[in-house]
């Protein structure tokens, strides 16, 4: 019995280091966000990483979704003669829902363990020890970069994933289930208001921040070379898909209690 | 000048730093010898601040290294030239940005001066026309060559070298010895290497002090340790497998 408690205790401590070790991960970020030196270079290589290299993949996830949810909607509509719905079905689904959390996932795989597995690297090579013997923050060389094009570049991957997202479930509304192109649009957009593409972009951009704070704090925090790189990056990827599924959890109820949206 | 004053480290149970007390005068080359695992590496990361002492002092020209942090610790930093056992170049850089990455990060220098500089450094270690290349495409002497450009790059007043000779083969071994011995006497700076490498550690030292079980139990010239009466010292620089270390293992 006392081994068990001593178990659990030894588990919650583990819990509240890992949630104390990422709080002041995520504190000193924000802090060395706002601190001078600021270089466009490293933001802007690490935009074109996290951004435009995940294009493809984002579009793959999202058009299928959206040929997805339209045809398995098409089966209880066309019952209910109310198929023109499903234009309206998907993009509110999209927006409001699986485009953000879709995007933020498919990231946090791409991406997130990318990070992980770099900074990993990096850890066991001794090369985070180089950056500060000279004399270099690597937070700010590291992680801010990181954080500020995941930042900018998820919620912007999020309305990508919206848009294509909507243009599957029109190529199956429209050229397999016969609904009219004009009124498939009217349908997608006269549902659709601003609130709705808001909530997914606050999502995201929360999202955007576990998918940087975990996948950093895994990889600086590596030890015992290549397994322990390895291990850092399945835990960076597990850890951010729990989160991320919780804190849509967490907004979906503020945003539906809080905002009485 | 640089002193360890009652220096104490330890991981859990593991004591590696057991109150050790070294001195090492201005533009003197001490090598710190001793077994693998014995705290040598740990030792030189408490000198640059990368750890932080259970008790003890770092004095580097009368500043006390473990009070450091943030802005003053990297101003002290800069003073400093580092060599890591496997290089750590940085994989995403160029050459000429690993040997420049301090030029490039504190100093508001023009490329052309930093290219010059760069192709200096990089000469003084036996490289040329190798600016554009990436870390990958290196041999572990060439890492190690540009590893010690870039901790010279910047004129530092000390040079850490942590196991220069590791993992490149004899030749390359004794002329990354021979490097360090020239920079030594062109550049004046303060030195301390730590190595198991004990022809590297004869050729290069002022000054031999060996690590064992958290204490520098001998300090003393090359010659001095060479004829030491001190048996784990001993022991240690025959390579014998038989005597006090081992038996105390």
């Amino acid at each position: 019995m006392s081994g068990w408690i001593t178990h659990l205790g030894e588990r919650f401590m583990s819990f509240l280091h890992y949630a104390g070790g990422i709080t002041v991960l995520a504190v000193r970020t924000v802090f060395w966000t706002f601190m001078p030196p600021f270089k466009r270079k490293p933001i802007l290589e690490q935009m074109v990483k996290v951004g435009i290299d995940s294009l493809p993949i984002v579009f793959l996830t999202c058009l299928f979704t959206g040929m997805v949810l339209a045809l398995q909607s098409a089966y209880q509509m066309q019952k209910m003669e109310a198929k023109l719905y499903i234009a309206s079905l998907v993009a509110l689904s999209l927006t409001r829902e699986l485009g953000p959390v879709l995007t933020a996932l498919v990231v946090a795989g791409r991406v997130g363990a990318s990070i992980a597995a770099e900074l990993g690297t990096m850890k066991v090579t001794e090369q985070i020890d180089a950056l500060e013997t000279l004399a270099t923050n690597p937070i700010k060389y590291l992680v801010v970069p990181r954080f500020i094009a995941l930042f900018f570049m998820l919620p912007l991957l999020t309305i990508y994933g919206d848009i294509v997202g909507i243009l599957g479930g029109y190529m199956i509304g429209v050229w397999r289930l016969n609904i009219l192109s004009n009124l498939y649009w009217d349908m997608t957009w006269n549902p659709l208001k601003v609130k709705d593409i808001v909530t997914g972009l606050v999502k995201s951009f929360a999202f955007a921040v576990v998918i940087c704070i975990v996948a950093c704090y895994e990889g600086m925090r590596v030890e015992g070379g290549a397994e322990g790189v390895g291990a850092a990056t399945t835990k960076a990827v597990v850890i951010s898909f729990i989160l991320i599924i919780a804190a849509d959890c967490l907004f979906t109820a503020l945003f539906y209690f809080g905002f009485s949206f | 000048m640089i002193e360890l004053i009652n220096l104490c480290k330890a991981f859990d149970d593991n004591v590696v730093l057991d109150n050790v007390n070294l001195t090492i005068k201005d533009g003197e080359t001490v090598v710190i010898i001793g077994r693998s695992g014995t705290g040598k590496s740990v030792m030189l990361k408490h000198i640059i601040g990368l750890m932080k002492p259970d008790s003890g002092q770092v004095m580097i020209d009368g500043q006390d290294v473990t009070r450091l942090g943030g802005k003053e610790l990297n101003e002290l930093r800069l003073k400093f030239g580092m060599l890591f056992q496997g290089a750590a170049l940085f994989d995403s850089l160029s050459v000429r940005d690993n040997v420049a990455f301090n030029l490039l990060e504190h100093r508001k220098m023009d490329d052309d001066s930093i290219d010059r500089r760069v192709a200096e450094c990089l000469e003084l270690v036996g490289l040329k026309g190798i600016e554009g290349l990436k870390p990958s495409e290196l041999s572990g002497g060439m890492r190690k060559r540009v590893g010690l450009a870039r901790a010279i790059c910047m004129d530092p007043k000390i040079i850490l070298y942590d196991e220069p000779t590791t993992g490149v083969d004899p030749i390359m071994a004794d002329a990354v010895n021979d490097l360090i011995k020239g920079l030594q006497s062109k550049l004046k700076t303060t030195a301390i290497a730590v190595t198991h490498d004990m022809t590297s550690a004869y050729k290069i030292a002022d000054r031999i002090a060996m690590l064992y079980k958290g204490k520098i139990v001998e300090s003393g010239t090359p010659e001095q340790i060479k004829n030491t009466s001190n048996p784990i010292v001993k022991q240690f620089i025959t390579g014998a497998a038989k005597g006090p270390i081992t038996e105390d293992s």
